[in-house]
């Protein structure tokens, strides 16, 4: 039998707290789980800094690829007999699912941001690379390593298939909704997804929703309005990654400047370097850099000793609300007073906007913007969800966005009373 | 401090007005993808090249009352209108400014249609790959737009202007 076509003796199953049981049945997908690339994404957590403050968002990468793979084997378990699908594409949804997420490095967002890099890139160069992934989708044809790609990559011929992974409403964001509420433990992000996955129709180029299951949609889009505000821009996560990100930075700049580091980077320089190579990427996970964090602490220089020292044990930036309409001449002068009084305002006063966390809200957008999500009626005619729905109309209207200003306010304090740069700062700050 | 708003916002100052969403994501990408430094990322969507971030920040500069926002019903779809108001100017007075001066590359990005955009910012993702290989590449994932080889030609053509320009 072909490979691609073996299956295992007996189903093999992953306990699972949010979907129950990921079933397993194929020979192939069993094969890319026990890879090392695979295997590294337990070293990756899946909402980075968050843990610092949901303490039990410790889930990983693999948790959620696994449930992206489970979530569309039960969709095409729906799909077969269905008009407008293919299951000669089944192995490819399936191998697309659980590979998506495979290029993310440590702390993703900020490593992307200092260095410059993508993980996308990289999930397509573990992809297409010398690597055990790479020999195991090669045994099911030789150009199915290419297919998975441009399936993660949207840039596969069929559509449909890209839908699955990747649209306003698939297996991924359905996945990581339900999971980060479990792990963080708050009471959003929940919504009927076994709802969804009976409404849902292949057709063309997209999946659709059969109009009836409008109202297991909606609760989806304020699932994810709520889980962006509560959550992942939750401001306490936000400066424990503004703190990461100073940190990369103040790294690389020390290595450029050439400073004897008692811990050299070694895990760090092609990061510096801009030439990271496959290798070196997959290399580096998150157990690694916390542990150049810890012995970073020790350093002579004060700047990062004591960023790593805040990163490790919590001790992080404070926060005001800013509006860089009204208050970006404040802001200017504060940046002068914390170089007055030798805090570098590079490193400690930061300002985050919702914009540097990029969430996709649901916007119905123009005509040939993004896809939105088509509702499928009786008649068999399609109509975009937020001219059917009150309530995702009411949300997907007028964006809410988010400006702060980070600093750290134990050094702000520890200022002597009588410098007089300290009232202004403080007032400026609005800690008076 | 915003340095990325402020070279947004020395975008739509020289662009003086934008109808299109799709056109301004077109228009970024395809400067980006010359040089021109702006941050936001970038992934494959179903109508090319698609940036939430920038979505994100062009509607902070809204709320922020630096760009003012117009909404016309087309009856099956919406569109915007983009122009930079007092506010947005008074912004730029006091922003950092770093972006290189690209006045006539935003012209010529403004005079063409977000059709032709698309499928210039589609042909520039791919451009790792061989002529050949891109212009399949384009018949593949915009097989519904109907591309025609004039097309291609034409945005092969507008490709090497902006570059050189």
């Amino acid at each position: 039998m072909a490979y691609r076509d073996q299956k295992l003796r007996e189903e093999k199953v992953f306990k699972d707290p949010v979907h129950r049981y990921i079933h397993v049945r194929d020979r192939v997908i069993w094969d890319l789980i026990g890879t090392r690339e695979f295997q590294r994404l337990r070293r990756i957590k899946q909402l980075g800094t968050t843990f610092l403050t949901f303490h039990g968002a410790e889930h990983s990468r693999f948790n959620h690829s696994l449930g992206v793979y489970e979530i569309v084997r039960r969709i095409l378990a729906n799909f077969e007999g269905r008009s407008n699908w293919n299951p000669e594409e089944r192995l490819l949804c399936l191998a697309a699912a659980l590979l998506h997420d495979l290029g993310h490095g440590p702390f993703s967002h900020s490593f992307e941001k200092v260095f410059m890099l993508d993980h996308e890139d990289f999930t397509k160069k573990i992809i297409l690379g010398e690597t055990e992934i790479n020999a195991i989708l090669r045994k099911v044809e030789p150009d199915f390593p290419t297919k998975v790609a441009e399936v993660i990559n949207k840039t596969y011929h069929d559509k449909l298939v890209v839908s699955l992974i990747s649209s306003q409403i698939d297996a991924d964001r359905m996945d990581y909704l339900q999971r980060d509420a479990y792990f963080t433990g708050v009471s959003y992000g929940h919504f009927d997804m076994e709802r969804i996955l009976r409404v849902m129709r292949p057709l063309d180029d997209q999946v659709v929703i059969k109009q009836s299951g409008m109202h297991a949609v909606e609760d989806y889009i304020m699932s994810r309005y709520q889980m962006y505000w509560q959550v992942y821009f939750h401001p306490v996560s936000r400066s424990a990654e503004v703190i990461l990100t100073k940190i990369l930075h103040r790294t690389k700049q020390l290595y450029e400047e050439g400073y004897a580091f008692k811990q050299e980077p070694k895990h760090f320089l092609s990061f510096f370097a801009g030439n990271v190579t496959l290798s070196d990427y997959i290399n580096l996970d998150e157990t690694i850099v916390m542990y150049y964090f810890q012995a970073w602490i020790n350093e002579d220089d004060p700047i990062l000793a004591d960023l790593c020292y805040r990163f490790t044990n919590r001790k992080l930036f404070k926060y005001v609300e800013f509006n860089p309409d009204r208050q970006l001449k404040e802001s200017i002068e504060l940046y002068q007073l914390f170089q007055k009084i030798g805090l570098d305002p590079e490193y400690y006063l930061v300002d985050d906007s919702s914009s540097d966390l990029p969430y996709d809200f649901y916007r119905p957008g123009e005509e040939g913007e993004r896809l939105p999500i088509y509702l499928l009626t009786p008649t068999d005619e399609l109509q975009e969800l937020s001219r059917a729905s009150d309530i995702v109309e009411s949300i997907s209207g007028k964006t809410r966005t988010d400006h702060k200003l980070y600093y750290p306010a134990d050094l702000i304090e520890s200022l002597p009373d009588d410098q007089i740069e300290k009232a202004r700062i403080k007032a400026l700050l609005g800690l008076e | 401090m915003l340095l990325n708003h402020a070279r947004l916002m020395r975008f739509f100052v020289d662009a003086h007005d934008i109808t299109g969403r799709k056109k301004l994501q077109k228009m970024i990408y395809i400067l980006k993808k010359i040089n021109i430094p702006f941050n936001e990322k970038f992934a494959f969507h179903f109508y090319g090249p698609y940036s939430e971030e920038l979505t994100l920040r062009v509607e902070e500069l809204c709320n922020l009352g630096f760009i003012a926002e117009e909404k016309q019903d087309k009856g099956h779809y919406f569109q915007y209108q983009y122009t930079v108001t007092d506010a947005g100017k008074a912004f730029l007075e006091q922003a950092p400014d770093d972006l290189p001066l690209c006045h006539e590359k935003v012209q010529l990005l403004k005079e063409q249609s977000s059709r032709f955009l698309e499928l210039v910012a589609t042909m520039l993702f791919f451009e790792e790959l061989p002529r050949e290989q891109v212009e399949e590449k384009v018949h593949q994932v915009k097989a519904s737009v109907n591309y025609s080889d004039e097309d291609l030609t034409e945005a092969w053509e507008f490709i090497n202007k902006l570059k050189l320009n």
